[in-house]
């Protein structure tokens, strides 16, 4: 095969792997606002296990992401040049989004203060939810096809990306990482939160058949190609199956299926795009593969390095899952371990009254 | 402003940012992990201690530093998409294998290392975190390669038709002279950040609880901030030999590869033999050639840092005036809109930044001794004074890095890869051609002001947070390891940690 071709296929995979992992993640991020139940004090609680199941791996399934934008850096640079050049200011609004989130997730605990938390609390929510909505407009963008001079360069603004169809994709992936989080915290959750976790999906579930199969059957008809069917066909099945298994209880298989259908998502995406890597709008100028690749050299390069890596990256990420496999209740959380307002004060109160008592030294 | 100067004034402030946090994970997750596996020897609670106090500051750090390092894998494509298309063919795989390699490495066991103190043996509790401290490690390699690659580009070919840098030896481009001199200079600089940070802060601790007089409070001074003073000032040394070493290397280096950005340093503008240090000069703020003074000099001291030797004809060092000469006749002295190009790098910022690079390791330096010298032999001390230096000295090296890296790049200038003197000249690059030219002026305005605004807010918080548990202290530990519980119910067991 092509190695430009095998490239634009790992980039597919790299960009999978991201909205898989990261996808509950938002969709965890998500049900902050959403989920918990109960006075002020039981609602921070079950934010705290919420933010507990994926506290673990968020930061891991995030360099997903790094690795696709390198990945894409490396072996397709014009790619690289013009959909992050073109797409400057949702780009720029997404990563806004994730400085905040990386920070809101570290700090949070960092002092145990309900207020303090409560304002990274929404830190993380503003950080889940824009780029949920924004992965799915740029995708769909690339999708529908853009307006691209003769030189690749991006010219159509950014308002051109705001159309029905891209809100619609951005849509979608918003309630496919919310049906996959709500999986998610039933998988990892146990007692009352799992049950209540899995009425959620139920009702994400719901929501996902129609959003996002109105989704793919519209890119399908306007925008793709033959056998992309296939890719709409397995995410709808999926959805359906998604439906089934979580009213009988089966978190993991329904998680499964949740994670095929953001796949099937992602081949449709691929698919329509071949052989460009971004379409040009109505049949304009595009930019394909064979323009935007690196050479032959570097790519066996990357290959090389990528064939390597990526299962040794895949079995320690796997390892980490199962490390942290136990489910978690609110009665698992130990005290805040952060600094308290107080202790933090004595510790102020004057250089010859330090902070230790002298239980400290025993 | 246009969009080039926007570009520019957002790169530097995003990276240098980014910098500021980057060599003390660098530096402190490999000091973390020997405390740690001082504790799993030795068994000694106070390096339990310590561990999870710095290591608590580590975390702080960290996020700070993972959060800015995202803005950094995409900026290239956002505001220099000329320069991403003409040498993605190259400097994309460096950024790939980086990530591939080591930020993945970072973030999976930095999350074992924080969760994981209950669930995982010892030793592999003990592993993950020295996984995390030589991915860090490596990932500078890596990023590095990239940056040593546009100082110096080897390893490539330019192609006529696509007008593009080519990729022709990987390992020539890991393996760049450039490169073997900047890696060990910057992770030795990271040493001395994270060096002068634990001393540092031991320090006063230490001084703070001797002051007590308390017996208790001094015991726990002897027992467990000493070690740590000890430990901090012996990196600090070793790392300002590494320092001072490796930059000399790069200082002779510098001279063959581009050495415009040395003598704009010296303030050099005429071939000189023997040429003097100058460690004070007066001038305007944005000097030329023709209004520098020197005040106060060593005499031949440049020429040695540049050849190795202090006078003779060896001992020659171009001016940039001659610079300016030479790259007219093989680059041209317009650019494409007509303007005369200059090829010297602006004076001032280049002169100061590496003096202040140099100068202020004065402070580690005096700290490291003075702590070394009244911990002697298992003293303490209560010497406010000693306290104070502690205090003043650890922004110092941060401060130190980010001149050096202000040094390294707008002596680079005007090029963003500097052409390489022996050989493969077509592969070089102007920064003004590098810029993105379908994004507009106002547009790069407006994520500068919201980058610098959004950093300049996370920076406040971060700065409370590590100062807040600095001045907490040691925490209270317990062994929450797998073996010291044997046999409790797994089951039940609220978790040992959680966010
Ligand atoms: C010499 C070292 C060095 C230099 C010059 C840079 N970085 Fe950096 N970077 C690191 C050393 C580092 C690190 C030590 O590996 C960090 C710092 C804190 C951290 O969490 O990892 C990091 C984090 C970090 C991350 C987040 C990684 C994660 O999620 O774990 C990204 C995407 C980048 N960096 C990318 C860049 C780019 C594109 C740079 C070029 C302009 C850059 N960094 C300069
Ligand atoms: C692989 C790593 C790096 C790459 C690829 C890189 C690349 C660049 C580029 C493209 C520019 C724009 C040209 C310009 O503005 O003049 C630039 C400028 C700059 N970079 Fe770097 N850089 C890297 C690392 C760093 C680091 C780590 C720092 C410091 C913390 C740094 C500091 C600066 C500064 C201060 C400027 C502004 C110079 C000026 O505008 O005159 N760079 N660099
Ligand atoms: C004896 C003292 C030192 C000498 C002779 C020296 C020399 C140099 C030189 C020549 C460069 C430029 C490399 C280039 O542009 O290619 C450089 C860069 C740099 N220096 Fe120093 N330096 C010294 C001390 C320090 C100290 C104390 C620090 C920080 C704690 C530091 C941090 C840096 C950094 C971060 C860079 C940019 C990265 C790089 O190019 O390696 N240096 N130094």
């Amino acid at each position: 095969m092509d190695l430009s071709i095998l490239w634009f296929v790992l980039i597919a995979v790299l960009w999978t792997g991201y909205l898989v992992l990261e996808g509950f993640d938002f969709g965890v991020g998500m049900l902050l606002s959403l989920f918990p139940r109960g006075t002020k004090e039981e609602k921070h609680a079950e934010r705290r296990v919420l933010i507990n199941t994926i506290g673990p791996v968020w930061d891991g399934n995030e360099v997903w992401l790094l690795t696709a934008g390198g990945a894409t850096f490396a072996a397709f640079p014009e790619w690289y040049a013009t959909l992050f050049s073109g797409f400057y200011l949702p780009l720029l609004l997404i990563l806004l989004a994730l400085i905040v989130r990386v920070v809101a997730f570290e700090y949070r605990g960092k002092i145990a203060s309900a207020v303090w938390a409560r304002r990274f609390d929404v830190l993380i929510q503003v950080g889940s939810w824009v780029p949920a909505v924004l992965w799915g407009v740029a995708f769909a963008n690339l999708v529908r096809g853009v307006l691209l001079d003769a030189d690749h360069q991006y010219v159509g603004g950014f308002w051109a990306l705001l159309n029905p169809f891209a809100l619609l994709g951005g849509l979608t992936t918003l309630v496919l990482f919310l049906l996959h989080g709500s999986l998610y915290v039933a998988l990892k959750t146990d007692g009352e939160l799992r049950a209540r976790a899995r009425t959620f999906a139920a009702r994400f579930a719901v929501a996902a058949v129609v959003v996002a199969g109105a989704w793919a059957v519209w890119a399908q008809v306007a925008f793709s190609v033959a056998w992309t069917w296939a890719a709409v066909a397995v995410a709808a099945l999926s959805l359906v199956g998604v439906v089934v298994l979580n009213a009988r209880g089966r978190e993991g298989w329904a998680f499964g299926l949740s994670a095929l259908a953001i796949v099937s998502a992602v081949v449709l995406i691929f698919g329509s795009m071949y052989p460009d890597v971004m379409p040009g709008l109505d049949g304009g100028p595009s930019l394909s593969i064979a323009d935007a690749s690196s050479t032959d050299y570097t790519l066996t390069v990357m290959t090389w390095v990528a064939v390597i890596l990526t299962p040794v990256v895949i079995a320690y990420q796997t390892w980490t899952y199962w490390v942290f496999r136990r489910r978690l209740t609110t009665a698992d959380m130990p005290a805040p371990a952060g600094l308290t307002w107080k202790k933090v004060r004595d510790a102020l109160g004057g250089s010859d009254t330090p902070a230790v008592k002298p239980s400290d030294l025993a | 402003m246009e969009t080039l100067d926007l570009a520019r004034w957002q790169f530097a402030i995003t990276t240098v940012y980014h910098f500021i946090l980057v060599p003390l994970t660098i530096g402190l997750a490999p000091l973390v992990a020997g405390m740690q596996t001082a504790w799993v020897v030795t068994k000694n609670e106070r390096w339990l201690r310590l561990t999870k106090f710095f290591g608590k500051l580590l975390l702080i750090n960290f996020a700070l530093g993972v959060a800015t390092g995202i803005v950094q894998e995409f900026q290239f494509g956002m505001a220099w998409s000329e320069y991403s298309r003409f040498v993605g063919d190259v400097f994309g795989a460096p950024l790939a294998m980086e990530a591939l390699a080591a930020f993945f490495v970072e973030s999976t066991f930095l999350g074992l290392w924080i969760f994981g103190w209950d669930r995982l043996s010892k030793k592999v509790h003990l592993a993950c975190i020295w996984l995390l401290a030589i991915a860090t490690n490596l990932s500078a390699f890596f990023i590095l390669a990239a940056n040593s690659w546009m100082q110096h580009p080897v390893g490539t070919v330019y192609n006529e038709a696509t007008g593009r840098a080519e990729m022709e030896s990987i390992g020539a481009i890991l393996s760049n002279s450039t490169l073997l001199a900047a890696f060990p200079h910057t992770i030795s600089a990271a040493f001395l950040v994270a060096g002068t940070f634990v001393c540092g802060i031991a320090t006063w601790w230490m001084v703070r609880l001797v002051r007590s007089k308390k017996p208790e409070l001094v015991a726990l001074a002897r027992d467990t901030y000493r070690p740590a003073v000890v430990l901090g000032a012996i990196v600090m040394l070793v790392a300002g030999v590494g320092v001072g070493l490796s930059g000399d290397a790069q200082g002779k280096l510098m001279y063959q590869q581009q050495p415009g950005k040395m003598s704009a340093a010296e303030g050099l503008c005429e071939t000189e033999e023997a040429a003097a240090f100058s460690i004070l000069t007066v001038g305007p703020w944005d000097p030329t050639c023709d209004d520098l003074t020197r005040v106060i000099s060593v005499p031949g001291l440049a020429s040695f840092l540049g050849t190795g030797h202090f006078s003779g004809p060896e001992s020659a060092l171009p001016g940039v005036n001659d610079v300016q000469r030479d790259m007219e006749a093989r680059f041209g002295s317009v650019d494409a809109a007509g303007n005369p190009i200059s090829y010297t790098p602006p004076l001032g910022i280049t002169y100061w930044a590496f003096r202040l690079m140099i100068g202020l390791a004065v402070f580690s330096a005096a700290l490291a001794l003075w702590a070394l010298w009244a911990t002697r032999k298992g003293r303490l001390s209560d010497n406010r004074w000693l306290s104070r230096l502690a205090i003043v000295a650890i922004p110092m090296p941060f401060l130190a890095c980010s001149f050096g890296w202000i040094f390294t790049e707008v002596g680079r200038q005007p090029w963003v890869v500097a052409p390489n003197p022996t050989g493969i000249d077509q592969v070089r690059l102007l920064t003004e051609q590098g810029v993105s030219t379908a994004v507009p002026a106002g547009v790069v305005l407006t994520s500068m002001v919201v980058f610098t605004l959004l950093y300049a807010a996370l920076g406040v918080v971060w700065y409370r947070l590590i100062h807040r548990y600095a001045i907490e202290g040691v925490p209270e530990v317990h062994d929450e390891s797998p073996e010291a519980r044997a046999g409790d119910d797994d089951a039940n067991r609220p978790l040992s940690f959680a966010y």
